[in-house]
C-alpha cells in the first residue's frame, strides 16, 4: 500500500509533447511499472499523434474515456497552466499534479475557487511530484535515489526533498511514498492534508516532514499531528538564515510582517512533539533514533 | 515587483480612488514648478524610494511656502535615507513627489493581500492609520476588520459597508468609501498584486476620503501579461546583484557573510545557507540556479558571487538528480577555469554518475575539494573560508 498512486494508477500527461514533458514522460515511463501507468498525453493540436508510444488525445476528458485513467500530471507553461488543471478538473479525475513552476498567484486564486466541491485533489503547483517507490513515479524527481520501505515523505522543496529521501535510503530505511506538494503560496494538499493519509495508510510507520520558511502550513500541520498522529514524525523547516521580506527563490518561500520564520515554525513543531532537527544533514538519523525508540 | 508612490497613485486614480494632486520631479527646478502649477499654500514633498517609513526617516517634509518647497526638495534629492525597511546604508533619493497639502479630520488604514491559508483575497482594514498593520495587529487586534472577497462576487456593497462602519467611517462617506475598497480590489485584481495598502487613508473635515500614501507589490509571476507595470520598474531601488541575476534567471539575494553557496533548488539553497551557519560559517548569499545547472548558468553564478568583496570561500551543493553528475562537473569546471577563481571551492554533487563527476573535479588540475555529503561540505566550506 502507499497514498494516492500505486502500480495499477493510470495517469495522463497534460504538456508531455513539449521539450521538459517529454523528458520526464520518457524517465517516469522507464521507472517501475511506467511503461504500463502512463497512458495518454494531451495536447489538442496533435491529436492522434503518438510519443514513445503514448497516444495524444486532444482532451483531458477525450484521454480519460479512451483510457480509464485518473490522475493527470502537467507540463503546460505557466500561462496555461492554470487552465489545464481546470480542464482535468472538469473531467472529474481523482488527482492532478501541477509540476509547472511560475503561475500567476490570482491564476491559482481562480482555479482553487472552481475546485471547491469537487472531487478531484490537486498537488503542486510548483512541486517535484509524487513517487511510490518501485511501483510508480509520477513527476521529476530522480527514481533512483528511492527505495519501497514503510517512511512516508511529504515537503514542499524539490530537491531536498531528494536530500531527506537519499539520507533515508542509505541508512537503509525504504519510502512508502514520497509527496512533494510545492512552493508556491497559493496550492493544493497541504502538508496536513498528506500528514492525514500517511496517518491512515497501513504501509507507512513514520513521516519525514519538510518545511521552509513562509506561510503557516506547518503550524497547522504540527498542531494537527500532537491531537491526531499516531506515528512518529521527523522534521526540518529551511530559512533558519533566511531574512525578512526577501522572497527565498520559491514564490511561497517568504517571511512578511515578522509571520513565517522557521524558528516559529521549529518551535511549534517542537511543542507539539514532532522530533525536530535543525541540520538538514541530519533528517535521515534523526529518524533512525526515532525509531529505534 | 514594487513600484513608486507616485506611480501607485497613478494607478488608484485609473480605478477612481481619489489621491491628493501631485508631480513626480526629477530636479529641484521641476519641484518648485510642480508646486507653481499646483497653486495653495501648502505642500508635501516626498522621497520616492521604494522603502516604508520615509517620513521618520526625514524624506517627507510639508512646505509653507516655495522657498520651502525649493530647501526641502535639495535636502532630499540626493540624500541617503534611512529607514527600517532600507538598511543601515540607506537608499539613494532620485525622485520626489510634490503634492497639495491636505486637511486631514481622521486617517485610517486599508490593506489587501492574498491570504494563503483562506486562498482568498483579504481587505484589512483598521481605524489605526498611519500605523503598521502588523503593530496594530499585535497591540490591538480588536481594532483590526477582515473581509474575505469572493472572486466571483467582487468585494460587495455590503462588505464595503461592513468594513467603514467597523473602522469608524461616517454614513456621510459611504458612497466614496465604496468607490475606494471597490476601486483597490478591481486594481488588486486585474493588476495582479500581491499586496496594496493604502496608509493611511484619510477623511477631510467635509468626509472626502482620499488615499494619503499608497504601495503597491506585483506578482513577479504575471509581470509578462502586464507591460504597463513593467514600464513602471526602477533598477535603482533594486540590488544590483540581484537584477544581474535575474538577467540570468538565477535567483539570487545578497546576505552580509563572507561564504557563497550556489545550490540547485529553493529548498537546498535554504538548507545550505543554514548548515553553513550551523557549522560556524556565515552565507553571504541565496543562490538558486534552479534545475539546470548548466555551464553558462554556473559561470554567471561564479561571476554574481566574486564581485562581493567579503567573499571567503565557495560551496557548490548541487542535487544532481535525474542530471548527470559528470555533466554538472564539467561545467563546474568550465566554469571555475574561466573565472579565474581566487577563492577555495568545496563541491558536492549528488545523483547519477557521481564517482565519475567526483573524478572529473579531482582531475581538472583545479584546487577544488570535494566533499561527500551535506555536513562534509559544510564543514570544509567553513574551514577554508577561515584559511
Amino acid at each position: 500500500m502507499s497514498i494516492l498512486i500505486n502500480k495499477d494508477t493510470k495517469v495522463i500527461t497534460q504538456g508531455m509533447t513539449g521539450k521538459v514533458g517529454q523528458f520526464h514522460t520518457f524517465h517516469c515511463k522507464q521507472y517501475a511499472n511506467g511503461a504500463n501507468c502512463f497512458v495518454a498525453g494531451v495536447n489538442p493540436k496533435k491529436a492522434g499523434e503518438e510519443f514513445e508510444g503514448i497516444p495524444v488525445y486532444a482532451s483531458v476528458r477525450d484521454a480519460k474515456a479512451a483510457t480509464g485513467a485518473t490522475v493527470s500530471v502537467i507540463y503546460v507553461p505557466p500561462g496555461g497552466a492554470a487552465a489545464a488543471i481546470d480542464e482535468a478538473v472538469e473531467a472529474e479525475l481523482d488527482l492532478v499534479i501541477c509540476i509547472t513552476e511560475g503561475i500567476p498567484v490570482h491564476d491559482m486564486l481562480q482555479t482553487r475557487y472552481k475546485m471547491a466541491g469537487k472531487k478531484t485533489l490537486l498537488i503542486g503547483p510548483n512541486c517535484p511530484g509524487l513517487i511510490t517507490p518501485d511501483e510508480i513515479k509520477i513527476g521529476i524527481m530522480p527514481g533512483h535515489i528511492h527505495k519501497k520501505g514503510r517512511i512516508g515523505v511529504v515537503s514542499r522543496s524539490g530537491t531536498l526533498t531528494y536530500e531527506a529521501v537519499a539520507q533515508l535510503t542509505e541508512l537503509g530505511m525504504g519510502q512508502s511514498s514520497c509527496v512533494g506538494i510545492g512552493g508556491d503560496p497559493i496550492n493544493g494538499l497541504k502538508h496536513l492534508d498528506v500528514m492525514r493519509m500517511f496517518n491512515d495508510d497501513p504501509d507507512t510507520d513514520a513521516v519525514v516532514m519538510v518545511g521552509e520558511i513562509g506561510g503557516s502550513d506547518e503550524e497547522e500541520c504540527a498542531r494537527w499531528i500532537k491531537q491526531h498522529m499516531k506515528k512518529p514524525v521527523v522534521g526540518f523547516i529551511a530559512g533558519l538564515t533566511a531574512p525578512e521580506g526577501k522572497r527565498m527563490g520559491h514564490a511561497g518561500a517568504i517571511i512578511s510582517g515578522g509571520q513565517g520564520g522557521a524558528a516559529e515554525k521549529l518551535a511549534v513543531m517542537e511543542e507539539c512533539g514532532i522530533a525536530i532537527t535543525r541540520n538538514p544533514a541530519e533528517m535521515g538519523r534523526v529518524m533512525q533514533q526515532v525509531l529505534k525508540g | 515587483m514594487k513600484i513608486h508612490e507616485y506611480q501607485a497613485k497613478e494607478l488608484l486614480r485609473q480605478y477612481g480612488v481619489p489621491t491628493p494632486r501631485g508631480v513626480a520631479c526629477f530636479s529641484v527646478d521641476e519641484a518648485l514648478t510642480a508646486a507653481q502649477q499646483l497653486g495653495g499654500s501648502v505642500w508635501v514633498v516626498k522621497a520616492q524610494i521604494h522603502a516604508g517609513g520615509r517620513g521618520k526617516g526625514g524624506g517627507v517634509k510639508v512646505a509653507k511656502s516655495l522657498d520651502e518647497v525649493r530647501a526641502h526638495a535639495q535636502a532630499i534629492l540626493g540624500m541617503q535615507l534611512v529607514t527600517h525597511q532600507t538598511g543601515p546604508q540607506g537608499q539613494t533619493v532620485r525622485r520626489l513627489l510634490v503634492e497639495e497639502g491636505a486637511a486631514i479630520a481622521r486617517e485610517f488604514y486599508l490593506g489587501m493581500v492574498v491570504d494563503r491559508s483562506r486562498q482568498r483575497v483579504a481587505l484589512i482594514a483598521s481605524s489605526e492609520g498611519g500605523m503598521e498593520i502588523e503593530e496594530v495587529a499585535a497591540h490591538s487586534p480588536e481594532k483590526i476588520k477582515t473581509e474575505w472577497i469572493d472572486p466571483v462576487a467582487g468585494l460587495t456593497d455590503v462588505q464595503a459597508d461592513a468594513t467603514a462602519r467597523a473602522i469608524g467611517l461616517p454614513e456621510a462617506a459611504q458612497a466614496d468609501v465604496r468607490a475606494v475598497l471597490q476601486g483597490l480590489y478591481r486594481a488588486f485584481v486585474e493588476k495582479d498584486a500581491m499586496l496594496a495598502e493604502i496608509n493611511p487613508l484619510i477623511l477631510t473635515a467635509d468626509h472626502r476620503v482620499v488615499a494619503l500614501d499608497c504601495k503597491f507589490n506585483f506578482d513577479s509571476n504575471a509581470l509578462y501579461r502586464h507591460p504597463e507595470l513593467v514600464a513602471l520598474r526602477d533598477l535603482d531601488e533594486e540590488d544590483p546583484a540581484e537584477v544581474e541575476a535575474s538577467k540570468f534567471d538565477l535567483s539570487y539575494i545578497q546576505l552580509d557573510g563572507d561564504i557563497g553557496c550556489l545550490v540547485n533548488g529553493a529548498g537546498l539553497a535554504m538548507a545550505t545557507m543554514d548548515i553553513i551557519k550551523l557549522y560556524g560559517g556565515s552565507p553571504a548569499n541565496f543562490l538558486d540556479v534552479g534545475g539546470g545547472a548548466t555551464t553558462e548558468k554556473v559561470t554567471e553564478a561564479f561571476k554574481l558571487m566574486l564581485r562581493n568583496p567579503k567573499l571567503q570561500a565557495i560551496l557548490v551543493n548541487i542535487f544532481g538528480g535525474i542530471m548527470k553528475c559528470d555533466v554538472i562537473a564539467q561545467g563546474v569546471v568550465a566554469a571555475a577555469r574561466e573565472v579565474q577563481l581566487t577563492v577555495p571551492l568545496v563541491v558536492r554533487l549528488e545523483g547519477t554518475n557521481v564517482e565519475l563527476g567526483k573524478q572529473i573535479l579531482a582531475e581538472s588540475g583545479l584546487p577544488i575539494i570535494s566533499a561527500n555529503n551535506m555536513a562534509d561540505a559544510a564543514e570544509k566550506v567553513v574551514a577554508a573560508a577561515r584559511g
